[in-house]
């Protein structure tokens, strides 16, 4: 009893401390605003504006007819370039796609010889160079048939596929950014404020002052999971509501309550991380250098850039240790998917488990180090 | 003596001068001319405003209102400050606070040599000079952080003396210094002095007993002048014999009510042991900190400790408080071995540590309410205890106040009401009165006296002062970690025949050190090398006593490699921070490099197959024999299919209606259903490009086996021709973008942290008080850093080539010209953010969210710029990581050369001195 009351005294101070310092507060709200309307609204769909650059060497009706097939916002408006700028412009990443229309080309569709269009694609930028491929390939077909049969006909084989996207139907970027985004920011803050304010601490020498007053490293620990998880939970959940659901107007399928009972396992895990990263990194310096080593791969690799799947296996089994892993599974599947606490109960026991983990490994090193702390 | 004063004008004029710090005021319309070619003290109690004065004289802080000339000059004026610059020496409050703990002294006097500009060879015989008349000669490579804090004042003093200056501020030099350092640095003062007979000295001290030796005297309280004059004119206008009394005389009744001289009475001995130690020793690593220290304290006792700084008296404090576990011997508190988690313990003892260790970022009543929840005060009494310590300690009109906004004596009065909020049997103190004034320190020893004879509370302390080891029952001296005399002071004074207990220890100390000199412990070694009165040679001094003569330049390239120098020295002495940055990148360069994939494969698909025969199995299998696709168990009904999607078991879904192989035969169009994951769009665009592609493969196939030809691929072949990459692979399309993103993050996170770290830690202030220049300033931190990062591309580079086989076609030395100029840009941005925190980890979090996520989506790592909307685009388009991903992308895949990435290296030239320009605009030069 004693003890919670100590953990929970602790806390309080905590968040007093969070509380004065105005250029901290001003940084959360920025990363749970502003910083999340950027990221949401930045991302380009997939094929948005791609720049498309056309050589048109025929200047007939049908190539005229092709160039004009490119429009925003899947493309930009075509640049009319001729041959010798297409190196260049591909060069300097001005054009994604370059589009090289053969002379006599309507001659030679209208006689079926079916000529050769050239695509030249800057596979540099993949995601574009992919997708948009098949788009301008299929642009160019449709606009020739059409040309050739007076009217689109729908080349639909015998056989057709109905290709229907479930829980983001039009693919919507934003939907997917912007709650990436939040789950960045909340690994992300959650390490810094307990793994920042230790070293703080110890710089400033009051964790020496805590110790020789009856509470335990465990209550010190404690104090600081539950304070700064606290904070960041409920920038989270005001973040969720306010812009995502609300100024992004990004549709949420499933229940907010069970996210955040997840962040909140999540926020454990993480916060835990921070305190065992502050008993490592002697300064503050060599934590901000330790922070970005575990923080990129956390961001990058745990499923929120691009999908694990596609991982090679080895980056696959080391992110299962990583608590963003099985976060980031458990929001898209609540989020996006509407998955109840049925479908996603394995994902709270993983995490769980990895925060008790970390929790444990964090209160051996500190009791461990604290001495050389003061 | 008046007569000398009027002749020659004063080296410092102030009129009307007053400082606000928010609501508190400072400095309340001061008034005062001070003395040209004397020793001047300022003499009153913490908080009256002497440091604050001190650095308004300094041009450390900007002046609000009032008028400040110093050398003749207006100190607003900045042409003025810049020109006197060089003839101001100032020592700022606190130990060793503006120097660098891990550089060793000749490394901390050779940069502030350099600051003044001074070349190697006047440099070091001026720091042959001053160490050896300090007697810090024998210790020149120890680090500064290693010193005992009479060295560390020292050290300060000499880096303030290196470029001999004209007027000497020394901002409490002495404060908790031990007696005979202290002694030893007052001598090396006059010996300086004698040698330049022209040089102003202003102190600030709170040791009444080393103010009587000045000429002049400044009295001040609560932002005022009190009074003015020499010690003689001091007593003679109170009547009193020291110059403390005089003082307690001289401050307003109000101030004085309630002050009366210590009284202590006896002390009824019961014999009960409270604090027992038997051969208590600590040692850390090879250094014997405390060395077989037994003691004997009786309840109710005070028992006093002093010893030279560094002679192990707070290592033994910490031993008892459990904060330490001894290496050898035993201790007892009230019976019980110590041990570092008996609870029950620790709530009957209260410590105050030796540095301030409160929370900053609570107020003065949040600290107070905070300790005593934490040792379990009742409830209903907090109000009242914390009533009751404020009225005690005077801090009722500071209970709202944070505590980096108050003085030090008001800190420290802080920190003891925080000891005894609880009320314990027993007070570790450890130097509680170091810098509190007389008045307070009085008041202070009278609550202890009264504590330790009406409540039997133990005490058991450490000072400086000696008239406080007076009132102590028994004292004993340290040093060198053991114990060099136990008694009562009144008998210590008797057995050594010294006059006072000053005296006696003094000898004593000298005897020991003298004594035990090969096995003294080295921390206190410098002690025994006594200040050499050997003046320094006038004529050299003379010769070389002329650079601030001469105007000093507008940018002088010395001056910012005296910082460059510093900071590569700080990142060499902690290579665990360079280390980290050069592997940290490497480590992540692979990480991402692998890790990144934007080739989507081994997709989860299942099928809900409701015709069953070989043709829709064949459809299947289609799918399940590419690489991007791997079948699941079969769908058996819509629900599984749902709930398999929802759990994000399965990505694509099929559903191939029945009776489809017989419309098939027949001619009937058919529609084959597939639902995809949409929730992580660009991932869904790629398989919808795979599955209509293996659609129309199907399909031909189909064709192929039916009528034997294939049908006509459409009206126009069209050839597609993937340039640079010709495989689509990602790692040659991520590692050359993943380089702009490791050489921004890491030396922009270093940079940041490396200026935000000195406002931390008060090392700033030697930025504020020396002549270098802000664009010095900056490019001196900055150029380090660039160093390391250029360090770091050539790892990645090598990286790129070697282990992830990225084919280099183009210029090399374009990009590395690029990546020159991007390592200027990004450590500029680091410089920009630190400008505007002050504290380290706002500096971390400002510099992770201002960094990670621009130069990761912004940047053209996985879209392309002209691609972005809104916000990301307008990033995109200014950052410099989006020009240098270009001109990575461009040399390693698409052979381009200098002429090619013009634009973007120009973009990246004229980036860098925007960027440099805004720091230097924004980066203020005094403190506010």
């Amino acid at each position: 009893m004693e003890q919670a009351i100590n953990i929970y005294r602790l806390g309080i101070k905590e968040l007093r401390s969070l509380w004065r310092d105005p250029m901290m507060l001003v940084l959360i709200f920025y990363a749970f605003s502003l910083g999340i309307y950027a990221a949401a609204t930045g991302m380009p769909e997939t094929l948005h504006k791609a720049p498309i650059a056309i050589v048109d060497e025929d200047q007939s009706p049908l190539s005229n007819r092709v160039s004009s097939a490119f429009y925003p916002p899947h493309f930009t408006q075509p640049a009319l370039i001729n041959l010798p700028q297409v190196d260049k412009g591909l060069d300097a990443g001005t054009y994604t796609f370059a589009l090289d229309i053969p002379p006599n080309f309507q001659r030679d569709v209208l006689a079926g010889r079916h000529p050769t269009v050239q695509l030249n694609v800057d596979a540099t930028s993949m995601t574009q160079a992919f997708t948009g491929g098949g788009y301008i390939q299929q642009i160019v077909q449709g606009e020739a048939s059409e040309f050739l049969a007076g009217t689109r006909s729908a080349a639909t084989g015998p056989v057709s596929m109905n290709l229907r996207a479930r829980f983001n139907p039009n693919l919507t970027q934003s939907w997917f950014a912007s709650l990436m985004e939040i789950i960045n920011n909340v690994t992300m803050l959650s390490i810094i404020l307990t793994g920042a304010a230790l070293i703080r601490e110890r710089e400033h020498g009051t964790i020496e002052h805590l110790l020789v007053m009856p509470v335990t490293p465990f209550e010190i620990m404690a104090s600081k999971v539950w304070a700064m998880g606290l904070v960041v939970l409920i920038a989270c959940g005001l973040s969720l509501i306010f812009m995502v659901q609300g100024l992004l107007g990004v549709p949420i399928e499933g229940s907010i309550a069970l996210f955040l009972l997840g962040a909140a396992l999540h926020l454990f895990a993480t916060t835990s991380m921070g305190i065992f990263m502050g008993t490592i990194a002697r300064s503050m310096p060599q934590f901000g250098l330790l922070l970005m080593l575990v923080l990129l791969p956390l961001q990058m690799l745990s499923g929120g850039v691009t999908a694990r799947e596609s991982m090679p296996d080895f980056v696959q089994m080391v992110m299962l240790v990583a608590p963003t892993t099985h976060f980031v599974s458990m929001s898209q599947a609540v989020l996006y998917r509407g998955a109840g606490f049925a479908v996603v109960w394995h994902q709270f026991l993983s995490i769980i488990a990895i925060g008790s983990l970390f929790f444990f490994a964090a209160l051996t090193r500190f009791r461990k180090t604290i001495s050389s702390m003061t | 003596m008046t007569g000398i004063i009027a002749a020659s004008p004063p080296v410092a004029r102030i009129s009307g001068v007053s400082l606000h710090y928010g609501k508190t005021l400072a400095l309340d319309g001061v008034d005062l001319d001070i003395p040209a070619g004397k020793m001047v003290a300022m003499i009153g109690p913490d908080g009256v405003g002497k440091s604050s004065l001190f650095s308004l004289l300094a041009g450390a802080r900007a002046i609000q209102s009032g008028m400040v000339e110093v050398l003749g000059g207006d100190m607003a004026d900045r042409e003025h400050r810049e020109g006197i610059c060089p003839r101001i020496a100032y020592m700022p409050q606190g130990l060793g606070r503006n120097l660098y703990p891990t550089l060793s002294i000749d490394e901390n006097l050779e940069f502030f040599g350099r600051l003044f500009g001074q070349d190697a060879q006047e440099r070091e015989r001026r720091i042959a000079q001053l160490t050896h008349s300090t007697g810090l000669a024998p210790f020149r490579k120890r680090p500064a952080g290693k010193l005992s804090g009479g060295m560390k004042q020292k050290l300060g003093l000499c880096c303030a003396l290196i470029h001999d200056p004209d007027f000497l501020l020394l901002d409490e030099p002495t404060t908790g210094v031990d007696p005979l350092s202290r002694a030893q640095f007052w001598d090396l003062i006059d010996s300086i002095r004698a040698d330049r007979p022209t040089m102003s000295v202003l102190v600030a001290t709170a040791y009444m007993e080393e103010a009587e030796r000045f000429d002049w005297l400044v009295a001040m309280d609560a932002g005022r002048i009190l009074a003015t004059g020499t010690a003689q004119d001091f007593y003679a206008r109170t009547n009193e014999p020291t110059l403390e009394r005089a003082f307690i005389a001289l401050l307003p009744e109000e101030r004085r009510r309630g002050h009366k001289p210590v009284e202590i009475p006896a002390r009824a001995s019961d014999n009960e042991v409270a604090i027992e130690a038997q051969g208590l020793t600590m040692r850390f690593g090879d250094f014997t900190a405390v060395d077989h220290v037994d003691f004997r304290i009786e309840r109710g006792e005070i028992f006093g400790f002093l010893g030279s700084n560094g002679c192990g008296k707070s290592t033994t404090m910490k031993m008892l408080t459990g904060l330490l576990k001894a290496t050898d011997g035993q201790a007892w508190l009230f019976g019980r071995e110590v041990e570092n988690d008996d609870m029950a313990t620790r709530g009957r003892v209260g410590y105050m540590s030796q540095a301030f260790s409160l929370y900053s970022e609570l107020t003065v009543r949040q600290n107070l309410e905070l300790h005593a929840q934490l040792f379990h005060v009742p409830k209903d009494i907090i109000p009242a205890r914390i009533q009751e310590m404020a009225g005690r300690f005077d801090l009722n009109d500071i209970m709202e106040a944070l505590p980096d906004s108050i003085p030090l004596g008001q800190r420290q009065r802080l920190s003891l009401a925080v000891a005894m909020i609880h009320k314990p049997e027993m007070l570790i103190l450890d130097e509680p009165t170091s810098g509190v004034d007389p008045i307070a320190r009085d008041q202070f020893w009278q609550m202890m006296i009264d504590l330790s004879r009406n409540d039997q509370v133990t005490i058991f302390i450490s000072t400086h002062f000696m008239n406080e080891a007076m009132r102590c029952d028994r004292i004993s001296l340290m040093h060198a970690g053991r114990v060099l005399i136990s008694d009562t002071p009144t008998a210590i004074v008797e057995q050594r025949g010294s006059a006072g207990l000053e005296e006696a220890f003094i000898s004593c100390l000298q005897e020991a050190t003298g004594s035990t000199a090969p096995v003294a412990d080295e921390k206190d070694a410098s002690d025994e090398v006594a200040p050499s009165p050997i003046p320094v040679a006038t004529t050299a001094k003379n010769d070389a006593s002329s650079p601030h003569l001469q105007v000093s330049p507008r940018f002088s390239q010395r001056r910012m490699m005296s910082y460059a120098r510093r900071e590569s020295l700080e990142l060499r002495r902690d290579p665990i921070r360079a280390t980290l940055a050069l592997l940290g990148s490497v480590i992540l360069m692979f990480i991402m490099g692998y890790g990144i994939s934007l080739d989507v494969e081994k997709l989860p698909f299942a099928v809900l197959d409701r015709d069953g025969t070989t043709t829709s199995e064949n459809y299947a299998l289609n799918l399940a024999g590419s690489r991007y696709f791997v079948e699941h168990s079969p769908i058996t009904d819509y629900a599984s299919l749902d709930r398999r999607m929802r759990a994000g078991e399965i990505s694509v879904a099929l559903e191939i209606p029945p009776n489809f192989a017989r419309d098939l035969r027949r001619g009937v169009p058919v529609e084959i259903g597939v639902w995809m994951d949409g929730a992580m769009p660009t991932r869904a665009e790629t398989i919808k490009g795979y599955l209509q592609a293996m659609h129309a493969e199907w399909l031909s196939n189909m064709s192929l086996q039916a009528t034997g030809a294939r049908p006509s691929s459409g009206a126009v072949n069209i050839e597609l021709r993937y340039r640079y990459n010709p495989n689509v692979l990602s790692l040659i399309a991520i590692a050359p973008a993943v380089i702009p993103i490791l050489l921004l993050l890491f030396p922009a996170i270093l940079t940041a942290l490396s200026v935000v770290r000195e406002k931390e830690l008060g090392s700033i202030i030697n930025f504020y008080v020396t002549p270098i220049t802000r664009l010095e300033f900056l490019l001196g931190k900055q150029l380090p850093y660039v160093v390391l990062a250029m360090v770091n591309y050539v790892t990645l580079v090598l990286v790129a080539v070697f282990v992830f086989r990225v084919p280099m076609t183009g210029n090399l030395l374009a990009m590395t010209v690029g990546a020159f100029l991007y390592t200027l840009c990004s450590t500029a941005i680091g410089l920009l953010f630190s400008i505007f925190m002050r504290s380290q980890i706002a500096a971390l979090f400002a510099t992770a969210i201002g960094t990670i996520l621009p130069s990761v989506q912004f940047s053209g790592l996985t879209n392309p710029v002209s691609s972005l909307e809104g916000v990301g685009k307008a990033i995109g388009t200014i950052f410099p990581a989006s020009h240098f991903v270009t001109i990575c992308r461009g040399v390693f895949s698409k052979g381009l050369g200098f002429v090619d990435l013009t634009h973007q290296l120009m973009a990246l030239a004229i980036s860098f001195p925007i960027l440099l320009g805004a720091c230097a605009i924004l980066l203020r030069k005094q403190e506010r």
